[in-house]
């Protein structure tokens, strides 16, 4: 007997695989997912912008010959010693706690080897990190662990942070098992106890109070450091407004698509806005107030390529901020130690659970087997042939397009794939001379 | 010697700066700071031992993350008093303001009126003694050090507090989350003798209560999560 057709078995779009297997999850467990890193979630990025180049109306410069500098200075506002960085890469903020020794070692070594800069994070300054960043900001944070005015002074800059991409509005948990005695130690807390990185800071509440508190560290350190303030893509225009009525040298604007050790996948997934739409209501911000490439800007949050650096620039950032994209250059989620992610119940690339403490690279963990596999020299080298890859590759596309300097990089260089890029961007829809909003239209 | 420096005649910047160097050159030099009006960040950021009066009150963050120097506001403190003080002694004669000590590592912040709210927010090792009373949601995640109150407590005393000990001879309106009253045992009764005779306190350790953390949210459990 024929066999009567039957549909096919159909998944649900909206109770996916994924979807009802973190209904299972949260059923079992009764705690909300945590994980590190930033929005997995497909947004408008960079990907959706191009580069037109030189033709008939530009004049593009020789690859290969003719110079076309990166080098940018952050802090030319108020510091009596802005920071010279001969790339416009820099390595964002992450805690030694978070990161094993080796790996802030690492971190400084590549960047310093690049000529550029690291960060600190929440937990303070760290000897490996100080002694191999040429050029160290350093992090100041709501918890203030291990804040001291002995490091202020040896920093060569300084970050207040009041949110990131990640997360903004949140705070952050460092869990007991990533406490060892040293951690701990740092942060003036027992071992092995959760630890609560606080979402604002205990003694400032607005932008009104944050400039006084800049005087307080300028008056501290002589005023000689760079003051940063690094906001989480929230509502950039305004947040960079006031970032410059309190005093900032630099804004660091981080979108959602930017990393962090561990917090809920909820936030990340569902608070802020992604890094292309940031970039351009943070410039007219600065424009507005007359402030543009006085208060310099640092874009952070899923850059990958020297393309999306050269995109960050010509929509006017000074320069960008890497974090998840350094933490793979040293060797995270190398498909190498694919039979251990398997063991955890992941897979490479996809590894997130940064929080507990059992990266098989060796990263972001603080267990002392671990940690050893990870050689901060080599790790060092892989960043810094990283950042001078990207360096090129921004070179490249500025030179494709007249300039001889990255900074020379305009959105009249642009044009964009989609409308949803296009209205973020604020760059013509490919084939067009038009963008959804654009006044006039 | 004892060196003056006015306000209406000198520069903050200069006043910091000379009173920073100072202390620096470790020579336990006296300087008096006249006419304040409330200026903020003053004498912050010593390091060495100095000895520095202030006659009248002062703005936000006075003596901020001091280091062995000797401050003493003839005055009240507003917001941010000895913030993240690391060592020393300062003094306030008047009221302080909000987070009075936030995130103090050390030495002794004693202030002989009032504290606002959110006194010792997240202390981390600094002694406070308060002759008076001190607001709501103070030693607010707390880490490490004493607070010891001769007057009344707001709400929320302690919430979220975590190896720091809090003594409060008065009334406390309530305690915050995972803080709990404590025994006051004999090393209790040493420490908090030693810093009411350190402060000038004229009260009796055994008229106080101690209070901690009970320890019960150190590990995120979901069945606490209504503590929160």
């Amino acid at each position: 007997m024929e066999k009567t057709p039957q549909t096919e078995p159909r998944q649900s779009w909206t109770f996916s695989k994924d979807v009802n297997a973190e209904i299972r999850r949260a059923a079992a467990t009764g705690i909300y997912d945590i994980r590190g890193g930033g929005a997995k979630r497909r947004v408008p990025h960079f990907d959706d912008l191009l580069f037109m180049g030189a033709s008939m109306s530009r004049y593009p410069l020789e690859g290969y010959r003719e110079k076309c500098d990166t080098s940018v200075t952050l802090g030319t506002r108020f510091a009596k010693k802005p920071i010279e960085l001969k790339i416009p890469v820099t390595i964002a903020g992450m805690s030694f706690g978070s990161l094993s020794g080796p790996a802030k070692e690492a971190l400084g070594r590549g960047a310093t080897l690049a000529g550029t800069s690291t960060t600190t994070g929440d937990g303070g300054m760290t000897e490996e990190e100080r002694g191999h960043s040429e050029k160290l900001v350093y992090q100041y944070l709501p918890s203030r662990y291990g804040m001291n005015p002995d490091d202020l002074r040896r920093a060569d800059a300084i970050e207040i942070v009041v949110g990131q991409g990640a997360k903004p509005g949140g705070g952050g948990m460092l869990l007991g098992q990533k406490i060892t005695e040293r951690v701990a130690g740092m942060r003036d807390l027992p071992v092995g106890i959760d630890q609560r990185s606080a979402c604002r800071h205990p003694d400032w509440t607005g932008p009104d109070d944050l400039e006084i508190k800049i005087l307080e560290i300028r008056e501290i350190t002589n005023w000689e450091k760079p003051i940063y303030i690094k906001i989480g893509g929230a509502r950039p225009y305004y947040d960079t407004a006031l970032a410059v009525k309190s005093g900032a040298d630099v804004v660091v604007l981080d979108g959602m698509q930017g990393g962090t050790a561990a917090t809920q996948d909820v936030f990340i997934e569902h608070v802020g806005q992604p890094t292309l739409a940031c970039i351009r209501p943070a410039v007219q911000a600065l424009q507005d107030l007359g402030m543009h490439r006085k208060v310099q800007l640092v874009v952070s949050g899923g850059i990958r390529t020297g393309a999306d650096v050269a995109k960050a620039l010509a929509l006017g950032a000074d320069a960008v901020s890497i974090g998840t994209a350094a933490l793979i250059a040293l060797g995270d989620n190398d498909p190498k130690w694919e039979s251990e992610y398997q063991k955890l119940g992941t897979t490479t690339g996809a590894y997130d659970d940064w929080h507990e403490g059992r990266d098989p690279a060796g990263i972001t963990t603080q267990d002392p087997e671990l940690m050893k596999r990870l050689d901060p020299v080599a790790a060092g080298r892989r960043l810094q042939n990283y950042l001078n890859v990207l360096t090129l590759e921004c070179q490249t596309l500025a030179r494709a397009c007249g300039h001889n300097h990255v900074h020379n990089l305009e959105p009249e260089d642009l044009c964009a794939l989609t409308m949803e890029a296009a209205a973020m961007a604020q760059v013509p829809l490919a084939g067009t001379n038009w963008y959804p909003g654009k006044p006039g239209f | 010697m004892t060196n003056t420096l006015d306000m209406t005649q000198t520069e903050l910047r200069d006043i910091n700066s000379t009173l920073q160097a100072a202390a620096k050159a470790q020579a336990n030099a006296e300087y008096i700071i006249t006419n304040p009006r409330g200026s903020h960040a003053m004498a912050c950021g010593l390091d060495g031992p100095l000895d520095v009066t202030i006659q009248g009150s002062t703005g936000y963050y006075c003596a901020g993350m001091n280091k062995e120097a000797t401050v003493t506001v003839k005055g009240s403190a507003g917001p941010g008093v000895a913030e993240n003080m690391m060592s020393g002694t300062v003094t306030i004669e008047g009221d302080a303001s909000q987070y009075a000590g936030a995130t103090g590592h050390g030495g002794l912040l004693n202030i002989k009126g009032n504290a606002s709210s959110r006194c010792g927010i997240s202390m981390k090792g600094i002694d406070i003694v308060v002759h008076g009373n001190i607001g709501h949601m103070s030693a607010f995640m707390a880490q490490k050090g004493n607070l010891v109150v001769l007057g009344n407590a707001g709400d929320a005393l302690g919430d979220s507090l975590y190896e720091a000990r809090l003594f409060v001879r008065g009334t406390v309106k309530s305690l915050g989350a995972d803080c709990i009253e404590k025994e006051m045992r004999p090393e209790h009764i040493e420490i908090l003798k030693e810093l009411l005779e350190k402060a000038g306190a004229d009260a009796k350790p055994e008229e106080f209560k101690r209070y901690g953390s009970a320890r019960k949210l150190y590990n995120f459990n979901i069945d606490h999560a209504d503590e929160y």
